[in-house]
């Protein structure tokens, strides 16, 4: 028997969720921090040992000299899916009891292209950066300084500038796969598969960019 | 090839922090994120330096007036303060750990600060804006499904092959 679940298509079973631990009282807040510490070692771990705190390293993804930022991040984003995907199919978590984006489209889209400028001149996002700073990367220090300023400005200029932008194009919880109108499984496919196709495209680009110019990464 | 250039492969790298982000939700109900954590620093700092301002402020308000919770004590910050430590273990085991600014060959020190400083106040707001960054928003967005998180990938990426053509000189 299936039964529907709101944010994340249908489960398998009607089914007693053993996750999430700490959303649903399994486990207290203290070790609930604990925990988010030694996640946090793994993510740090994983993403200063695949080169996130080069800068040059991350900027390549736009150049087409290096695109190990492509990579990590959709086998990450498509690792997390699949996996969240089965854990909620087969009962053993509940997706709804986890934090769930709410989406509002416009500042999402405005924010984001801001954030695309910062990353192009920039050559980090926060978390590189935090990881950067923290390894000898003066740089990395630089940009971290300039984002705890940058969230200072935007408090300053928040209820002239951003309050109503921020607000703007509310649609609540929304789940990509029910708003296109097919099943989780089906876009969790289709993601892979476009995913596997840029991999390879990215691979071949590269060769064809590195072959002309050493860029002394 | 030196040791201080060998990476993950990416694949393997993309694998292990998607196991991460699972653990995070499976654990805590949480994604895996970054500028919620240096929001919470602005906010706990300014709450130091500048009490009537950040009590009466309306985009920061929120998080200092709740005194059975205080704003440092979240689960983003503890995350970070592991990112922090994980970096530094897989920085020293590779030999990483060291002074120096990540540039182009072809650009000085000062150009590279400058733009690290810009790139860094911008993606300060924008992270605001948007909710979140390229980690919190558009990564763990991604991996639950959350049209947000597209909505960021195309924004961020995407309005990145359209702008890199003009700072080209910064990076080749």
């Amino acid at each position: 028997m299936h039964i529907f679940s709101e944010n994340f298509g249908y489960k398998l079973l009607k089914t007693i969720d053993m996750g999430p631990f700490f959303p649903l009282g399994t486990i207290g807040e203290e070790l609930n921090l604990i925990i988010g510490f030694f996640i946090g070692i793994g993510f740090g771990f994983s993403l200063e040992a695949s080169g996130f705190t080069n800068t040059r390293k991350l900027a390549g993804v736009f150049y087409g000299y290096d695109f190990v930022v492509l990579k990590v991040f959709f086998t990450a984003a498509i690792t997390a899916a699949i996996g969240l995907f089965l854990l909620n199919y087969y009962g053993i978590m509940d997706i709804n009891a986890i934090f769930y984006p709410k989406t509002f489209w416009i500042p999402t889209l405005i924010g984001g292209f801001i954030m695309a400028f910062g990353f192009i001149i920039g050559g980090f996002c926060p978390g590189t950066s935090v990881c950067a700073a923290f390894t000898g990367k003066i740089d990395g220090m630089v940009f971290v300084g300039g984002a705890l300023i940058g969230i200072v400005g935007y408090s300053l200029t928040y209820e002239q500038l951003w309050a109503s932008l921020r607000m703007s194009g509310a649609m609540g919880k929304v789940n990509i796969a029910k708003w296109m109108g097919i099943s989780d499984g089906l876009f969790i496919l289709i993601l892979t598969i476009v995913a596997a196709i840029a991999f390879y495209a990215v691979t071949l680009i590269q060769q064809r960019v590195t072959s002309k110019k050493d860029y002394q990464l | 090839m030196e040791r201080n250039k060998k990476y993950l492969n990416p694949y393997f790298g993309g694998f292990l922090i998607g196991i991460f982000m699972i653990a995070a939700y499976f654990f805590s109900g949480e994604g895996l994120g970054a500028s919620g954590a240096l929001k919470t620093v602005v906010v706990s700092t300014t709450n130091l330096v500048a009490p009537e301002y950040t009590q009466d402020a309306a985009f920061f308000k929120k998080y200092v007036n709740n005194p059975e919770k205080p704003p440092m004590k979240t689960w983003l910050m503890f995350e970070i303060l592991g990112v922090i430590a994980g970096a530094i273990i897989s920085a020293s085991f590779y030999g990483r750990m060291k002074l120096q600014i990540g540039k182009a060959p072809h650009i000085t020190n000062k150009t590279r600060l400058i733009a690290a400083g810009i790139g860094g106040l911008l993606f300060g707001v924008g992270s605001q804006l948007g909710r979140g960054c390229t980690s919190g928003m558009v990564m763990s967005g991604m991996g639950v499904l959350s049209l947000s998180g597209f909505i960021g990938l195309i924004a961020i990426f995407g309005g990145g092959y359209i702008i890199a053509y003009f700072f080209r000189k910064l990076w080749i």
